[in-house]
C-alpha cells in the first residue's frame, strides 16, 4: 500500500500551526515513515502533483488568493483539516472584522500613525496582490472542512494524534490538556 | 425641564416602582426622554443613571433621544404589508424628506417602524401622537403631512371620519373601526352593566363565584390557556398582605385586535369582571395593563370607570354588599410585545425592564410587588361575568367539551371581511373561512407567529385547547402570497425585534436563523440548511418564556407544513454552500482601490 | 436542618434541604451542574441557560427553580449536554471570542464550557459583531464584544447606597451591559477587581492589568470546570 499523501498551507495565519506539527520533536521521523507530503512550505512543493489524502489549512481567508489556495485544497484533498483558531474562527486576523475594509485599508496605508514614508498615498496597485475580503473567512464558511484541531496553536501532541488517528483508523485520544483554544 | 420632571415624580409618590408612568409622562411632555430627565429621575428615585436607562431602552415608545414633534409610527405586520405598506411608507418618506428611523431636521416629523398596532382589519395603519390613522392611502399620507407642517392640530388631521360603534363617542372620537361581524355571549347587546355586582353577588360567597367559575372549564382566553377557576382559588389560598386583579391588554400577538374591540364596545363588561375576580380572590385593587399603542383609549376608559365609580359598581361597598372595596387604574405599557407574558408583565407594571421572571413561584404566589396576583385575559374577565350570571353549568353548553364557551377571533388578511367574529370553540377552520369570504387560501396562520401556519389539508381541525389552540389571532393568506418571504421572514424579524435578549437562546438564536432563511430565499440553500432549521430552532426551547420557546415557530410550523416551498428554492446539484461569494466580499475592496482580483486557475 | 428531603439526580439518590436551588443541591451531593450567570450569593436570574434540566418532561433552569421532595431531575443525559453544548456555541458565534487575545484566556469560564463539552468548532455561522469597547472610564475596560449579557455584574456590582454601576441597555440582540458614567467616576480599585473577577468572560477588565497568571497556571489549564464539585 502506498503512504497516504499530506498537504499543508498557511492562509491568513503566522506559521505559528506549522512550527507546532514541527514541534512534535523526534516524532516528525515517524511521521516521514507514515505519510508522504505534497504541496507544503515543509517541503517546498509549490503545486499540487497528485491526489491528496489529507489537506491541513493554517488561517482563515482574508484575500482572494486565500479563497483560490483553499478552493485548490478542497478539490486536490480528501479530507481537509482545518488546524488552529484563524482557520476555525479567523483568530486575530478576524479583529478587523465588523470595521469596514475601506477603513482597514485606509489606516494601514494613509491614516495610520506609523504611515510615514508613503507620502503619495499609493495603494498597493500590483497586479498580482490578491485583493481583501470584506471580512477574515472561517475556512468552514467557504468550504467544506472535514475536522477541527483547535489551539494557538494546537498542541502538538493533538496534531500527532489526529494524523495517526486518521492514518490508522484508530480512534482519536482526546485529553482535557490537549484541547484549548488559547 | 427639571422642574417639570420632579413634579411628575412627585405625581407618583416618588415611587419607583412607578417609573413606567413617569417615562411615559416625561416622554409624552418633551418627545423624549433626554439626559437632565434622565439624572433628575435618577436622584429623584435613589437609582444610577443607566438604571433609568435601562427601561426606557427596553421600551419601543420611550426614547432618549427627540423623537419629533409628530412622531409617526407605521405598523410593519405582514397583513400591512399584504395591503399596500410599501406605498404608504415610500410616500411618508417623500412627503417628509427623510427615512424611516429618522427626524425632519426642524424637528417636526419623526418616522418609526413598529409592531403590529391591532389594527390588522384596517391596514395600512399609523399611530401619530397616540391616534391612529387607519386605511392609509398615498394621498391621505400626503394630506396628513401637509397639514402637519401647516400647524393644524392632530384632531384635525382626523378629518372628523369616525369608526363605527363606540369609536364615535365624545372621549373616543377615533377612525378605527369595530367590524363586529358575529356575537356571542360576550359581545351581545343584552349584557346589563351591574347586574352581577348587584344582584348576584350579593347572594353568594367568593368560594361559590370561584366554584361557578371552577365548573365552567373556562381557561385563560390569552392563548396558554390555564384553567381560570383554578387560578383563581389558588391565589385566593395564598397569603399575602394584599391580593391584586390584574387585567392583560397588552394584546401584541400580531393579527390580534379583539381585546381592542371588547374594550371599546363592551369595557363596562371588562370592569365588572375584574371587580367580580376581586371579590373572588379577596383583592380590592385591580390594574388594566393596556399596551400603549391603544393610548387613544384612554380618557374613554378613565370615563368609563368614572362613571361606574358614580354608580356604586366600583369603590366601596360594591352592590351594597359591606366590605367589598375594589377599584381600577390603568397603567400602560410602552411597546414590547414580551409584556403579554404575565410575569414580563408584572415587572413593567413595577416600572422596570419587561423581563419575564423564573417560575416558580408563579404570579398567584408571588404577583405584583410580590403579593398573590391573578393575571388574566380581557376576554377572559368577560366571560367570567356571564358565567357567574348564568351558572357554569348554563356555560358548559357552548363549544366542545375540552374548550367550554365562545372565542372572539380576530379575522384579518386575504378575505373579504374582517373584523371580529365570537363563535363557540369547536368551529372547524373550514366553515370559519367560508364564514369570512375567503377564497383560494393557501395558507392560515393560526394563533399569530407563536402559532401554526397550516396549508388546506388542514382546514378540516378545529379550534379547541386541544386541536388548534389560538389566542384568537387568524390570519388568511391567498394563493398570491410568497408565504417564505412575505410571511415567515416577516415573523422572524418580529420575534428579533420583540426579544427581551435576557436568555442566550432567544438574544442570538432567532437572527442566526434569519440569516439561513435569508440565505436560502437568495437562492443559496442547500439542502443541509433544511436539516440545521429544524435541529438548531431546538435550542430555543431552554428559553425561559413562550416567546422565546415559541421564536422558531414561524420557521418549524412552514417547515413542516409548507416543505415543498423550501425545496423548490435549494440549490439542486450541490452539498455544501455557506453563502460565500467571492464577487460581494471583494467588492468594497476593489472599489476603494480601484482593482480587480487575478485568479491563476 | 430539619428538612431533607430527597430526589434523583439522572437517578443517583440525593438529599438536600427543601427550597435549595436544583444547582446547588447538586453540588452539595458532589454532582456538577455547569454554570454561567449563577453567582453564589446573588439572586438568580437564568439568563445564560446552562444549567438546564429535565424536570418532568420539562426543561427549567436548575439555577432557579428549587428541589422538590421525590423530584427526578435529567441533567447528564446525552440531549441534555448536546442542548448545553450549543448554548455554548452559540455564545461563541455571537460575541468575538477571540481566546488567543483575550487577558481572561484560561480563567474564562465560557471557554471552559467550550473545553468541557469538546468544541471543536461552533456549529453557526460567527456573526462579528462589531459593538465597541468602552474605555472612557477611569478604572474599567468594557469590551462589548466579548460581554455575554448574564447579568452578574448588574446583579454584584453597587454602591454603598445600594445603585447599580452597569445596567442592560436596549434589548434582543442590541443587548448590551454599560457602565454608569456618574458613578464609575469614583469607582474604587477594589470595586474595579471585584467586577473584573464577577465577569464570568473578558469583558469587564482592570485598566493596565492583564495576563497576570502564566500559561500552565490558570484556572482551567488542567482541571476541567466544576472538578472541585465532582465526588
Amino acid at each position: 500500500m502506498s503512504k497516504p499523501v499530506i498537504a499543508t498551507t498557511s492562509l491568513a495565519g503566522c506559521f505559528g500551526c506549522h512550527m507546532s506539527i514541527l514541534d512534535i520533536d523526534e516524532r516528525i521521523l515517524q511521521l516521514i515513515e507514515l505519510v508522504e507530503f505534497n504541496k507544503s512550505p515543509v517541503d517546498d512543493i509549490k503545486t499540487f502533483t497528485k491526489p491528496v489524502d489529507i489537506g491541513i489549512i493554517e488561517g482563515g481567508c482574508c484575500n482572494s488568493e486565500n479563497v483560490e489556495v483553499l478552493k485548490s485544497f478542497r478539490k486536490n484533498c480528501r479530507i481537509l483539516i482545518s488546524l488552529g483558531e484563524c482557520a476555525i474562527m479567523g483568530g486575530l486576523p478576524a479583529l478587523r472584522n465588523g470595521i469596514p475594509v475601506e477603513e482597514c485599508i485606509h489606516e494601514a496605508y494613509i491614516g495610520g500613525p506609523t504611515v510615514q514614508l508613503n507620502k503619495d498615498h499609493i495603494l498597493p496597485n500590483d497586479d498580482e496582490l490578491p485583493m481583501l475580503l470584506d471580512k477574515v473567512y472561517p475556512c468552514h464558511e467557504i468550504v467544506k472542512i472535514d475536522y477541527f484541531l483547535p489551539g494557538c496553536p494546537p498542541r502538538a501532541d493533538l496534531i500527532w494524534d489526529a494524523l495517526v488517528a486518521l492514518i490508522t483508523g484508530d480512534p482519536m485520544k482526546l485529553p482535557y490538556e490537549v484541547i484549548k483554544f488559547d | 425641564m427639571e422642574k417639570l420632571v420632579k413634579q411628575t415624580i412627585e405625581k407618583y409618590g416618588s415611587d419607583p416602582n412607578r417609573l413606567m408612568d413617569m417615562l411615559i409622562d416625561t416622554q409624552e411632555q418633551f418627545g423624549y426622554i433626554g439626559p437632565e430627565a434622565v439624572a433628575t429621575l435618577a436622584h429623584g428615585l435613589q437609582l444610577s443613571q443607566v438604571d433609568v436607562e435601562q427601561t426606557i431602552t427596553f421600551y419601543h415608545f420611550l426614547s432618549t433621544k427627540p423623537r419629533g414633534k409628530y412622531a409617526i409610527y407605521l405598523n410593519n405586520s405582514a397583513v400591512a404589508h399584504m395591503f399596500g405598506r410599501d406605498a404608504i411608507k415610500d410616500a411618508f418618506e417623500r412627503e417628509a424628506g427623510i427615512r424611516f428611523g429618522q427626524v425632519t431636521e426642524d424637528g417636526l416629523i419623526g418616522l418609526y417602524d413598529t409592531a403590529c398596532i391591532g389594527m390588522n382589519d384596517q391596514e395600512p395603519a399609523a399611530i401619530i401622537n397616540n391616534k391612529v390613522f387607519t386605511r392609509l392611502t398615498p394621498y391621505r399620507v400626503r394630506e396628513i403631512i401637509r397639514h402637519m407642517r401647516l400647524g393644524k392640530s392632530l384632531d384635525e388631521l382626523v378629518n372628523e371620519s369616525y369608526g363605527d360603534g363606540r369609536n364615535q363617542h365624545p372621549n373616543l372620537k377615533t377612525m378605527v373601526s369595530s367590524n363586529i361581524r358575529r356575537k356571542g355571549m360576550i359581545l351581545s347587546d343584552n349584557y346589563v352593566m351591574g347586574k352581577v355586582l348587584r344582584e348576584v353577588l350579593p347572594g353568594i360567597s367568593p368560594e361559590a363565584v370561584i366554584a361557578e367559575i371552577k365548573h365552567s372549564h373556562i381557561r385563560g382566553r390569552g392563548g396558554a390557556g390555564f384553567p381560570t377557576g383554578f387560578k383563581w382559588e389558588f391565589c385566593r389560598k395564598a397569603k399575602g398582605e394584599k391580593h391584586y386583579v390584574i387585567c392583560n391588554a397588552d394584546e401584541g400577538e400580531p393579527g390580534t385586535f379583539k381585546d381592542r374591540v371588547i374594550l371599546t364596545e363592551k369595557p363596562e363588561l371588562v370592569f365588572e369582571g375584574m371587580a367580580l375576580a376581586g371579590y373572588a380572590i379577596g383583592g380590592d385593587e385591580g390594574i388594566l395593563y393596556l399596551r400603549y399603542e391603544y393610548r387613544y383609549m384612554k380618557d374613554y376608559l378613565e370615563s368609563v370607570l368614572q362613571s361606574m365609580r358614580f354608580q356604586q359598581l366600583l369603590g366601596t361597598n360594591i352592590g351594597g354588599i359591606e366590605g367589598f372595596h375594589f377599584d381600577i387604574r390603568i397603567q400602560f405599557g410602552a411597546g414590547a410585545y414580551v409584556c403579554g407574558e404575565e410575569s414580563a408583565l408584572l415587572e413593567s407594571l413595577e416600572g422596570k425592564r419587561g423581563e419575564p421572571r423564573d417560575k416558580p413561584p408563579f404570579p398567584v404566589e408571588k404577583g405584583y410587588l410580590n403579593q398573590p396576583t391573578i393575571i388574566n385575559n380581557v376576554e377572559t374577565f368577560a366571560t367570567a361575568v356571564r358565567i357567574v350570571e348564568n351558572g357554569g353549568e348554563w356555560f358548559t353548553q357552548f363549544g366542545t367539551e375540552d374548550s367550554t364557551g365562545t372565542k372572539i377571533l380576530s379575522i384579518s388578511g386575504d378575505c373579504m371581511f374582517p373584523g371580529v367574529y365570537e363563535v363557540n370553540w369547536g368551529f372547524n377552520v373550514e366553515d370559519m373561512l367560508d364564514m369570512v369570504g375567503a377564497y383560494d387560501v393557501q395558507a392560515v396562520q393560526v394563533g399569530g407567529p407563536s402559532g401554526t401556519l397550516i396549508g388546506p389539508d388542514e382546514f378540516h381541525r378545529t379550534l379547541g385547547y386541544s386541536d388548534l389552540s389560538t389566542g384568537g389571532s387568524m390570519i388568511i393568506f391567498g394563493k398570491q402570497r410568497n408565504l417564505l418571504r412575505d410571511v415567515v421572514l416577516n415573523f422572524m424579524e418580529f420575534f428579533i425585534d420583540e426579544s427581551c435578549g435576557s436568555c442566550s437562546t432567544c438574544r442570538n438564536m432567532p437572527q442566526v436563523l434569519r440569516n439561513k432563511l435569508v440565505k436560502i430565499l437568495n437562492g443559496k440553500g442547500v439542502k443541509k440548511d433544511l436539516t440545521d432549521l429544524r435541529e438548531w430552532s431546538k435550542t430555543l426551547l431552554a428559553s425561559r418564556c413562550g416567546l422565546g420557546q415559541t421564536a422558531a415557530n414561524p420557521i418549524v410550523s412552514s417547515l413542516k407544513n409548507f416543505r415543498h416551498l423550501y425545496e423548490e428554492l435549494l440549490q439542486k446539484d450541490i452539498e455544501f454552500d455557506e453563502g460565500f461569494d467571492m464577487k460581494a466580499s471583494v467588492e468594497s475592496s476593489c472599489k476603494y482601490v480601484g482593482r480587480v482580483p487575478k485568479f491563476h486557475h | 436542618m430539619s428538612s431533607l428531603i430527597k430526589f434523583k439526580i439522572d437517578g443517583a439518590e440525593c438529599m438536600a434541604e427543601a427550597g435549595t436551588f436544583i444547582v446547588e443541591a447538586a453540588r452539595q451531593n458532589g454532582i456538577y451542574i455547569p454554570t454561567l450567570c449563577n453567582m453564589p450569593g446573588v439572586k438568580p436570574k437564568g439568563s445564560c441557560r446552562i444549567c438546564t434540566v429535565r424536570i418532568n418532561g420539562r426543561l427549567m433552569t436548575s439555577c432557579t427553580t428549587p428541589v422538590a421532595d421525590g423530584m427526578e431531575i435529567e441533567s447528564n443525559s446525552n440531549d441534555i449536554k448536546e442542548l448545553r453544548k450549543s448554548i455554548v456555541e452559540l455564545m461563541f458565534v455571537s460575541g468575538n471570542h477571540f481566546c488567543p487575545a483575550c487577558e481572561k484566556s484560561g480563567n474564562c469560564e465560557l471557554q471552559a464550557l467550550g473545553y468541557l463539552y469538546q468544541m471543536m468548532v461552533p456549529r453557526y455561522p460567527y456573526d462579528f459583531p462589531n459593538r465597541g469597547v468602552d474605555a472612557s472610564s477611569p478604572k474599567i475596560i468594557k469590551d462589548q464584544n466579548r460581554c455575554i449579557q448574564c447579568k452578574r455584574c448588574i446583579k454584584s456590582i453597587k454602591d454603598e447606597q445600594g445603585r447599580s454601576y452597569f445596567a442592560f441597555r436596549n434589548r434582543g440582540n442590541h443587548l448590551e451591559v454599560v457602565l454608569d458614567e456618574e458613578l464609575a467616576a469614583t469607582m474604587t480599585d477594589e470595586t474595579a477587581e471585584l467586577a473584573m473577577k464577577n465577569c464570568p468572560v473578558g469583558s469587564i477588565l482592570v485598566k493596565e492589568k492583564g495576563f497576570a497568571t502564566p500559561i500552565g497556571k490558570r484556572k482551567f489549564d488542567h482541571q476541567p470546570i466544576g472538578s472541585d464539585i465532582r465526588v
